[in-house]
């Protein structure tokens, strides 16, 4: 799995996937036109700002609300490299993995870091550091159960394989 | 150490004698669902993987509710792939404008769910099912996708949460108010990853569609799953409606809780969320000075037969108040079609209601019922996230069937006692 590094986007507790992706917009399924709309409700310049690498930061339960995959799509596709959160709610965690977008829960990072902060993550070792105050953080590993879906390539290429 | 009923039907679906909260488990499903706007990820995702046949036609369900009928040329796009994927596969279970309903409505009514299954589905309310006695969760467009290929899913066993109810709610007080005031209590992220195991002597009391109403909003207490013990209230609304034969899986006496919520449904009121989440609750008699702009009577949280009655209830005879739309919305075609024989759909046209076909369409601003800038609603919907129903600065107050009813009449949060 490739490193991340990136500049931050901070965002609160509860983050839901009607903010990440308005379900107005889900008549379509392209993830490239879906992008262009993620985050538009708590953040019209997200979208404007993000660069490819970027990291996210949220608080708990991030991810929650509907089990719309397009959720986790868009930010991945919006070029996030990574999302840090103190929780993700489980279906978002679930869908993330399924799809390849790499997220770690770390509360001690996700408090800590401030919006705008230049951050790196090794993947490998679960280590977050934020390069702007020179902090390191430990993430929780993955179990190895889902390091293998993340190493086949996601869920769809893991059952093809076993 | 014992299991709890979810970790139950997980192991007899795992092939395993035991399972313990934390295993990874792959465990065979019984259901797989999907709607209009996840079952087209999921069938890109199952093609591109070059799929060519799914694990079992008559296992997979297939229900157009979310745009439908039709919203517009996307929406109808996104309609027609999964059409074309149920007539491809001969999908047995695939329901259409005119036989659909909303997922959860529908599939509990037509009893393709029933106790002891395994279900996983593409909607965040799949939990709903636990009402049944089932294990029943909600998942993305890749796990329908695996799950329609291979007929099984991988699950992390949950941890449990006992609920332990006591007493008897006095009506109109309805399960909204029991799993508003729960996720009051806990918060929405009070049962992250743990299921939500709903026991104690007040579970009587409850009919199926409270049952159903309770476990649908788990999923806003973050929960995996809610399940309710198997009873006689159960048996009835199995009997003759269940297309399978149903198995009967109950705790262990010695089945651990990571806790235990008690609650007294006696001391239960009207409960509404006010934005701009579920776990914001406050009592509907103290709302009489929030004015509102429309209703919605509905969804798969509330567009039940009985919340269907507990709206006729309060709205025959009278108008709802000037300035305010009322948008209702029975669940599926035979709840559609009971309001209009049983004379509730002419009480809320005459009331001054709109009485629309099934679909999700407002709860999840999608259409029908969107709101504009500053417009506040009661609705019987389960999220009142910022901008869901509509605008961004728009204001959701996620209530009962009854509180709904009994607002739309004042054009305030109203108490439905108070009418």
């Amino acid at each position: 799995m490739k490193n991340a590094k990136g500049i931050t986007f901070k965002y609160p507790d509860n983050v839901d996937t009607d903010v990440i992706i308005p379900a107005r917009y889900l008549n379509s399924q392209d993830a490239k036109e879906l992008a262009q709309h993620c985050m538009e409700d708590i953040d019209k310049d997200f979208v404007n700002k993000v660069h490819e690498g970027d990291i996210m930061v949220g608080g708990w339960n991030f991810g929650c609300g509907s089990s719309r995959e397009h959720a986790p799509l868009v930010i991945k596709t919006s070029g996030i490299s990574c999302v840090i959160a103190k929780s993700f709610a489980r279906i978002f965690y679930r869908n993330s993995i399924n799809i390849g977008l790499p997220i770690l829960e770390c509360e001690a990072a996700a408090e800590q870091i401030r919006a705008g902060d230049t951050v790196s993550v090794d993947f490998n070792t679960g280590v977050i550091t934020d390069e702007t105050t020179g902090k390191t953080y430990q993430a929780e590993p993955f179990p190895e159960f889902i390091q293998n879906i993340i190493a086949a390539g996601g869920l769809m290429n893991s059952i093809q394989k076993g | 150490m014992g299991m709890t009923m979810t970790q139950k039907i997980l192991a007899a679906h795992a092939g395993l004698p035991e399972v313990k909260a934390g295993q990874l488990i792959n465990a065979d499903l019984d259901v797989v669902l999907g709607n209009d706007i996840t079952t087209p990820v999921a069938i890109n995702e199952f093609n591109k993987a070059g799929f060519t046949s799914v694990f079992d036609r008559t296992k997979i369900n297939i229900v157009l509710d979310h745009f439908v009928p039709n919203k517009d040329i996307k929406s109808a796009q996104q309609s027609k792939q999964c059409r074309d994927f149920a007539n491809k596969y001969d999908i047995l279970n695939f329901f259409d404008v005119g036989k659909m309903g909303i997922e959860h409505a529908l599939l509990p009514e037509q009893g393709l769910v029933t106790a002891g299954d395994c279900i996983i589905g593409a909607d965040s309310h799949t939990c709903t099912y636990g009402a049944v006695g089932a294990f029943s969760t909600g998942v993305g467009s890749t796990d329908m996708a695996a799950g329609m290929a291979t007929g099984k899913a991988w699950f992390k066993v949950p941890a449990a949460i006992k609920v332990e109810l006591k007493g008897e709610l006095k009506r109109p007080v309805a399960g909204k108010d029991v799993i508003l005031h729960l996720i009051g209590m806990i918060g929405v992220d009070g049962a992250l990853y743990r299921s939500l195991e709903f026991v104690g002597e007040g579970v009587k009391c409850l009919t199926m569609d409270d049952r159903l109403c309770i476990c649908n909003m788990a999923i806003e207490a973050g929960a995996k799953n809610g399940i309710f013990p198997v009873d006689e209230t159960t048996v009835a609304y199995l009997t003759g409606r269940s297309k399978k034969p149903w198995k009967v899986f109950a705790a262990d006496a010695d089945a651990e809780y990571e806790k235990t919520v008690t609650i007294d449904l006696s001391a239960l009121e009207p409960t509404v969320s006010y934005p701009h989440l579920p776990e914001n609750t406050h009592l509907a008699k103290e709302g009489g000075e929030i004015r509102i702009d429309q209703v919605v009577i509905g969804s798969c949280t509330n567009g039940r037969l009985e919340d269907m009655e507990a709206a006729y209830q309060i709205l025959k005879g009278k108008k709802i108040a000037d300035g305010v739309r009322g948008i209702i919305i029975p669940g599926t075609m035979a709840v559609y079609k009971e309001c209009l024989l049983r004379g509730w759909a002419e009480a809320f046209i005459d009331a001054g209601c709109i009485v629309s076909t099934p679909t999700c369409g407002p709860c999840l601003g999608g259409y029908m019922g969107i709101l504009a800038e500053g417009e506040r609603c009661v609705s019987t919907t389960n999220r009142n996230f910022v901008g869901r129903m509509g605008h961004v600065t728009s204001e959701v107050y996620l209530a009962s069937p009854a509180t709904a009813a009994a607002s739309a009449l004042t054009g305030v949060i109203t108490d439905p006692r108070e009418v």
